[in-house]
């Protein structure tokens, strides 16, 4: 056990405990502020193995954008202060679905990967990230990038007002 | 080894604590003499030099309120997390050639945009805890502001490390070269305006609109907790000048760069900074409608135009 070792494991309880402290909480807004203690717990996960650039990237993605535009969307529609006892469900079920996937996918994990021994490979610096996505994994790149594209055009159609009916606004309106 | 890195986060720490002081209190008498008056004259005896000091004691003296019906949790910690990203910021600012920087990092652009960004998360978090309509509501808007120039802030910043090369700031300033102040001009300009909007100065402060929205999602806050806010509003001062500064002025270069680098770093933050404080009194505040029409209508096409013309430059020159 070193001393990364160590705090690995000390960073991941921080980060499940998050994310256990969202679904338990019932104040809806706190709810995505412990979104943030996960998110950003796994970014320093990634900050201890050494993949420096996925780590902030995490940080401006995860907590600086979505998180934010989850927060925002809440406080825009409804956000009381104080628990909201009308959105609580059956705790026990959720309990075990929740259990058994996370027990099912950490035995998977173990029997897949536990036996190989992966050559620690080397820091995932930006430099790395650059050749790796432009050079082996370029077609994927832009197949994804066509697909983003494609996402953002239908969603600005779909946020549009659809088609103007009414006449144009009357001309030499003050403005 | 140690005992270097406990120095050079002592120099941060220290930066961290005067430079803002000094940024406010040049605020002060900058603002006064260009409104034809003397500001602060009294305290510390000599041109008020003291006057930031006495409203810190004043600060501290002050009844820590939190509203009864506020998140009382979320409400006391949202000032400091408003803080800590800013001063995590100051610590990869390069200020000299060489290793003159608290932490050199390789991806140091790239972790200054992403803190920054943390930075909204306080603010709504603010709003929401205070349980006032006027906070919540200037925290929307702060919120909407931010999330739309972060855009043009990235865009702008990538557009001078594609011309440098690398993500690392000391990198960038190192391969910095005069004539990339016309090269870079419009990104300069993009950067800077959408860093005070980031900084929600004027005229970018529709989230404090004090004639409308008393003082927007500070508005509950007292004593420390709210000069904590104050100070991130400096920091953030000091942030986005050394940034404009270390990116697109050229940082420590300048003559005699090898021993008076520093000097030239320093000198050009505080005149990025004197502009932010020039601009406070020059001109009216933005209205929302307005502001985000600059941001999504000129600042992006803009940075985006740049991102162009800095990928064609570069393609021609390799």
């Amino acid at each position: 056990m070193t001393l990364q070792d160590v705090l690995l494991a000390v960073v991941g309880l921080v980060a499940v405990a998050g994310g256990v402290a969202v679904v338990s909480t019932r104040q809806l807004v706190r709810a995505g502020l412990w979104l943030v203690v996960a998110l950003g717990a796994v970014a320093v996960e990634f900050l201890l193995l050494g993949a420096e650039f996925a780590a902030w990237v995490q940080v401006l993605i995860y907590v600086g954008a979505v998180v934010v535009l989850l927060l925002f969307a809440v406080m825009l529609t409804r956000a009381p202060i104080g628990p909201s006892t009308d959105l609580d469900r059956p705790a026990l079920p959720a309990v075990l679905v929740g259990a058994a996937a996370g027990l099912g996918l950490a035995a998977l994990f173990v029997g897949v990967f536990g036996q190989f021994q992966v050559p620690s490979p080397a820091v995932g610096t930006a430099e790395r990230i650059g050749d790796a996505v432009f050079g082996d994994w370029v077609l994927p790149f832009e197949v994804l990038s066509i697909l983003l594209l494609a996402a953002l055009v239908g969603a600005i159609v779909l946020s549009r007002p659809s088609a103007p009916q009414e006449t144009p606004v009357a001309q030499g309106s003050s403005r | 080894m140690t005992w270097e890195v406990v120095l050079r986060v002592g120099l941060v720490a220290v930066a961290f604590l005067t430079l803002p002081l000094i940024v406010g209190q040049t605020e002060h008498k900058v603002m006064a003499h260009m409104q034809a008056r003397l500001g602060p004259m009294y305290a510390g005896a000599f041109h008020g030099w003291a006057q930031l000091i006495a409203d810190g004691v004043k600060f501290a003296q002050k009844e820590d309120v939190t509203p009864r019906a506020a998140d009382g949790p979320v409400f006391r910690l949202a000032p400091a997390v408003a803080l800590l990203p800013y001063l995590l910021v100051l610590l990869v600012i390069p200020l000299g050639p060489g290793d003159l920087v608290g932490q050199q990092l390789d991806v140091g652009l790239f972790f200054v945009l992403a803190v920054v960004g943390v930075g909204v998360v306080a603010v709504l978090m603010a709003a929401w805890a205070s349980a006032n309509k006027y906070s919540l509501l200037g925290g929307l808007r702060a919120a909407a502001q931010l999330l739309g120039y972060e855009l043009p802030f990235v865009l702008s910043a990538a557009s001078v490390a594609m011309a440098a090369g690398t993500l690392s700031l000391p990198g960038i300033v190192a391969a910095w070269q005069p004539w990339w102040l016309l090269w870079q001009l419009p990104a300069t300009i993009v950067f800077f305006v959408s860093g005070l909007a980031e900084i929600r100065r004027p005229p970018f402060d529709m989230p404090i609109a004090d004639s409308e929205l008393v003082f927007g999602y500070m508005t509950e806050y007292t004593g420390l907790r709210f000069a904590f806010f104050l100070l991130a509003e400096y920091v953030g001062i000091v942030v986005i000048s050394s940034l404009t500064a270390a990116l697109f002025l050229g940082g420590w270069h300048g003559p005699w760069a090898e021993s008076v680098g520093w000097l030239w770093m320093l000198l050009k933050t505080g005149a990025v900074a004197f502009v932010v404080i020039w601009l406070r009194v020059a001109w009216p505040r933005l209205r929302e409608d307005q502001l985000q029409r600059l941001c999504w209508l000129v600042l992006v096409p803009l940075a985006l135009a740049q991102l162009v013309l800095t990928a064609g430059v570069r393609v021609a020159l390799s």
